[in-house]
């Protein structure tokens, strides 16, 4: 009805313009020339409701979508190559890997997915004979998962499905006949779609060994899975024999990057054999690890596990679809409870249910406090809630927010630029929205994410590295005027947790209170029932025991420190002076180097420094994943590994391999706890701190609750399009009136410019 | 004129090969084929082995500009230049080092959205520009064209993102007349266009009263608009049927030349208004480190900008006689 209606506007605004240019009217009407224009225009624009400044389309008002906005378009939708949480926002609603988190429980479970159960590994020594599940990693030789798939999961309709009369696939050897007018998988008309099986699994383990698809977690895989190192060497040989053979045949006019691009390289993996993975039946397979590693769950909750079927890795390896952009990396194939619908990563990207998605309830049981909060009234209720998902691109923060407080979108974050407007701090130090937020009912939730960020030293320097008491001292007394309190306070909005060991709240081996504290940098204050940062003159004495008394060493000359850092942007030089005030408190000289991030990459994989500031975002929720940052076989300088720092205690080590394969338990938290005393006496890093994330939610979203490990949480909510409908309209109705006024001042405004010309030619005139 | 134009095109070939060049040393100046392999493969768990990998499988384990392990012409056609920059001189752009896709398809796609603002915005405000322009001349000396010439000051002496935050806060939020920020098709994009045109008007409108102003009092002091006015001609008739055709020439040296780049699209106002057009992709390419999309954009670059001056050149001869293909 209103596009009929626009319809009729824009004939007028037509007819309008064509007889100001002095043709006729297309359709005879009533038309005035500059009048209609405007007119037209005006309609045009106002005629889709009461609320003109809708991004939206009319017809989409009322409906079950959930809108939320994306920052930077994703790199790859590919499962095996995707590492970001960019792309994680969409890849974890449309695929499936075999386990999950909890969304309510915590701390962090994993729960099934699409597999029966959580796998429990069975180890084997060398002989092939069972061992128990507390063996010692040295005597296992063998770790076997054994995965047994649900049946009856259906994948997404795809075309990659589709089939013709003879049961052969129906869109494969496409011709550019075939693709006219197709932009994307949607415009396929025939659609099919098949049962999930064990070799789908399987294929997707392999593809991690693709060279062509450069899997970001192959090196870590090829560590552990049995024989995928030699797999996917055996893939690049045949790749490159393949690539080979092509040039030689093409001569030296050879491009390599067209040929692919018309005819894309196929491996066969099957050529040649991967015993870390076996195939026991269609709904049955086994992962086989070649060392004891009790993490390897987690991963099977993260995107790399995907099932991807052997017809969508066929139907995408056609160059006609690769030149169109139809790729595996834009157009998922999964399982999960949504399907791609809009592919534009330059403005939106919208996944809608999919209707063949297997039945899957929201949780009845979470963590306590969750019924009290409403969190459990959608028990038993059947996933996903919402019908449609709608993302769109919106790199501006200051245009996010204000449409955010529009109620074009349900749910925001905070950025510093507009955190004073919706948070204020209370007497007691606690976050809590302003009275703004609060009368519209937006609703504040924070959590402490998986992350930490840090300020290393250089442990291989010779200034500020090393292990003596001395060198010791002098990190400490640093990790103590680097007062990071005053930090989040200044440069976070209060939004962060100051770090006590690299293990953030909510982890394993995270411990609150006064066992919790880092007895280096802070003390107890029964009183106060807090941490109380160890004072400056006491830092100054352990700088004075270090051999720099003042910040002089022996013969008078000031203690000099580089600080190398990536930063750029507004908030970089007011943070460098931080740094250099607080160093300047001990007398120590700090030289900034900030070098773009190239540079800085290379002085860090050299060694080329002595203070840096770096970060890291957990993989999974485990204390290995942030202590093996820590251990001398993952320096960046000798091992090209994650220990930035250079750190190498042999005691942390011994302990590090004991702790990896030991289950969460007080024998576990025992050994962490002796890690953590070792590494805080040591001092590799300042420890820095946890970043909270404040997320703000309207009130007609439900079942909110943050999780930080899992990305698959849109299926959960639940929106109420009928109360945004309203608010909506409530809060974007236009003001007119200044209008008006505009136009008034303009018509008076010109009046004496009017006199003036026909005075001027009047005279003219004469 | 066919074969001035062959002649202008003759000339590009060295200029476009100059700029891929420059463009080629300025690249790896600043990233080493190392640099981009890392930041391309991601921050975490990144090897040597996949970065020796990478720059295999896409072409970057060869010298830039010249391979000394090579005999005869290979020397020169075994290098990443020659292999990425050729296929460029048929418009090959091929596909991204960053994410596969394929260059030329994606500025097809982009380009239509930039030009639905930029085409917009170019023709209102030469149109207001001309008009305004003319009017200040007109009321040259007189106190409207002093307050005129004070407000067009003042209208260029604001910065650009201070227009838009500020219209998106006036129209978008306080008004609620228009979207703050958004994209559509067909008859549903006016609605997201109206408010980055008028803000892109209005933060050129300075700039352009003042230069065309300037063209204007220029011609208006000559002689052949004395004897225009002397035969009786009203002031209407001499400004808009003599002046502004004799001004013509500047007026077309500043805007013909813009015409090509109005498919490029505006980084600011697309940013800003989160319109899907080509406008970051130069910028965001430079930042992933991503040298195909780059030497695609300059190489545009410089060919539009090429094209823009040869149509200069032609106009020229529509507008004066006197102008001629020599």
């Amino acid at each position: 009805m209103i596009y009929n209606y626009r319809s009729v506007i824009l004939v007028t605004l037509l007819n309008s313009l064509r007889k100001y240019a002095g043709g006729g009217t297309i359709i005879k009407s009533p038309s005035v020339p500059l009048g209609g224009v405007l007119l037209g225009i005006f309609l045009v624009l106002f005629s889709g409701g009461c609320t003109p400044n809708d991004p939206y389309r009319a017809s989409e008002a009322g409906a079950n979508t959930f809108y939320s906005t994306f920052f930077e378009p994703p790199k790859h939708l590919d499962p095996a190559r995707a590492y970001s949480s960019e792309e994680y926002d969409f890849l974890a609603q449309i695929y499936e890997p075999p386990l999950q988190y909890h969304y309510l429980k915590r701390p962090y479970e994993l729960i099934p997915t699409t597999i029966e159960e959580v796998p429990s590994p069975i180890y084997y020594d060398k002989n092939g004979k069972r061992l128990t599940p507390d063996s010692a990693p040295g005597k296992v030789a063998k770790a076997v998962y054994e995965i047994k798939v649900r049946k009856g999961v259906l994948y997404q309709d795809h075309p990659a499905f589709a089939k013709g009369p003879d049961g052969s696939p129906l869109y494969m050897n496409l011709t550019p006949t075939d693709l006219k007018g197709i932009d994307g998988v949607n415009g396929f008309k025939v659609k099919g779609t098949r049962e999930l099986k064990s070799d789908d699994y399987i294929l997707e383990i392999m593809r991690l060994a693709d060279p062509e698809i450069e899997s970001p977690v192959l090196p870590i895989f090829e560590k552990y899975i049995l024989g995928l190192r030699e797999y996917s060497e055996a893939l690049r040989g045949d790749l490159d024999g393949i690539r080979k053979e092509r040039r030689a045949k093409a001569g030296v006019s050879y491009n390599q990057e067209a040929d692919e691009k018309e005819n894309p390289i196929i491996l066969d993996y099957q050529k040649h054999t991967l015993p870390g993975v076996e195939r026991v039946d269609d709904h049955t397979f086994r992962i086989i690890l070649k060392t004891k590693y009790p993490q390897f769950v987690y991963w099977l909750a993260m995107p790399f596990f995907s099932p991807v079927p052997e017809e969508a890795r066929l139907f995408y390896k056609q160059g006609l679809l690769a030149k169109k952009n139809i790729t595996i990396d834009r157009f998922p194939v999964g399982t999960g409870p949504y399907m791609m619908e809009t592919f534009n990563p330059n403005m939106e990207i919208i996944l809608s249910r999919n209707p063949n998605f297997h039945y899957e309830e929201y949780p009845k049981a979470g963590e306590d406090g969750d019924a009290d909060k409403g969190l459990l009234k959608d028990g038993g209720g059947r996933l996903p809630f919402a019908e449609k998902l709608v993302f769109k691109l919106e790199q501006e923060v200051i245009p996010r927010w204000n449409k955010f407080l529009q109620g074009y979108y349900d749910n925001s974050g905070i950025t510093s630029d507009s955190f004073d407007q919706a948070v204020s701090f209370s007497s007691a130090g606690e976050a809590e929205l302003t009275d703004a937020m609060k009368e519209r009912g937006i609703t504040l939730q924070t959590s402490v994410r998986p992350s930490i960020y840090y300020t290393g030293f250089n442990m291989d320097d010779d200034a500020i590295g090393g292990y003596s008491p001395e060198r010791q001292k002098l990190r400490q007394a640093v990790s103590i005027a680097l007062d990071f309190e005053e930090y989040i306070e200044i440069f976070n909005n209060g939004r962060g947790v100051p770090a006590m060991s690299p293990i953030p709240p909510g982890i394993f081996g995270h411990s609150e209170g006064r066992d919790g504290i880092n007895p280096y940098v802070y003390d107890w204050d029964s009183s106060k029932n807090r941490p109380v940062r160890k004072s400056l003159e006491y830092a100054r004495k352990l700088t004075a025991e270090a051999g720099y008394p003042n910040g002089r060493d022996k013969n008078g000359r000031p203690l000099v420190l580089t600080f190398d850092n990536p930063w750029t942007g507004a908030d970089s030089t007011p943070m460098i002076n931080w740094y250099i005030k607080r160093m300047r408190l001990l007398g120590i000289q700090l030289e900034n180097r900030t070098t773009d991030y190239n540079r800085f990459q290379e002085k860090m994989l050299k060694g080329n420094f002595q203070i840096f500031s770096w970060g890291w975002n957990a993989d999974y929720p485990d204390p290995e994943n942030f202590l093996f940052l820590l251990i001398g076989s993952n320096s960046k300088v000798r091992h090209q590994g994650e220990n930035v720092s250079n750190y190498s205690n042999p005691e942390f080590d011994r302990l590090f391999k004991v702790m990896e394969n030991m289950d969460s338990s007080p024998a576990r938290e025992k050994v962490i706890n002796e890690m953590l005393a070792i590494a805080q006496k040591d001092s590799p890093w300042v420890w820095g701190h946890h970043p909270v994330a404040f997320g703000l939610y309207h009130r007609w979203m439900s079942n909110v609750k943050p999780n930080s490990m899992a990305n698959n949480t849109i299926k959960y909510v639940r929106i109420d399009p009928e109360i945004r409908r309203k608010l909506r309209g409530e809060w974007n109705s236009p003001n007119l009136w200044p209008l008006a006024i505009i136009a008034a001042l303009l018509i008076l405004g010109s009046i004496p410019a009017v006199i003036s010309v026909r005075k001027k030619l009047g005279r003219a005139k004469r | 004129m066919l074969t001035y134009i062959i002649r202008r095109i003759l000339y590009a070939i060295p200029i476009v090969i100059g700029v891929n060049l420059l463009t080629a040393v300025l690249f790896f100046y600043v990233n080493t084929p190392d640099d981009m392999a890392r930041k391309i493969l991601g921050e975490k768990n990144v090897t040597a082995t996949q970065v020796e990998n990478w720059k295999r499988d896409h072409g970057y384990n060869l010298p830039v500009f010249f391979n000394g392990a090579e005999e005869g012409a290979a020397k020169i056609s075994e290098t990443i230049f020659f292999r990425k920059s050729l296929p460029l001189l048929w418009l090959d752009f091929g596909r991204s080092d960053r994410n596969n896709i394929d260059i030329g398809g994606e500025i097809k796609t982009r380009m239509f959205p930039s030009l639905a603002i930029s085409l917009p915005i170019f023709t209102c405000a030469l149109v207001l520009d001309l008009f305004l322009a003319m009017m200040l001349a007109y009321y040259r000396g007189t106190y409207l064209d002093i307050w005129g010439v004070v407000l067009a000051v003042v209208l260029m002496s604001v910065s650009t993102l201070f227009y838009i935050i500020g219209g998106q806060y006036l129209l978008g939020k306080v008004l609620k007349l228009f979207p703050i920020s958004g994209f559509d098709t067909g008859i549903d994009s006016i609605k997201f266009l109206v408010l980055p045109v008028v803000i892109g008007v209005l933060s050129s409108l300075g700039v352009g009263v003042r230069f065309y102003r300037t063209v204007f009092l220029e011609e208006i002091n000559r002689d052949y608009v004395r004897t225009a006015r002397a035969k009786g001609l009203g002031e209407g008739a001499v400004l808009f049927k003599h002046a502004l055709k004799n001004a013509m020439i500047p007026i077309l040296t500043n805007v013909v030349v813009s015409i090509p780049f109005l498919f490029y699209g505006s980084l600011i106002m697309e940013r800003f208004f989160a319109i899907p057009g080509l406008g970051s992709f130069t910028i965001d390419a430079i930042q992933a480190q991503d040298f195909a999309i780059v030497r695609s954009m300059v190489y545009l670059g410089s060919i539009l900008y090429i094209i823009g001056l040869i149509l200069t050149d032609i106009s020229y001869t529509l507008v004066d006689p006197r102008v001629r293909f020599e």
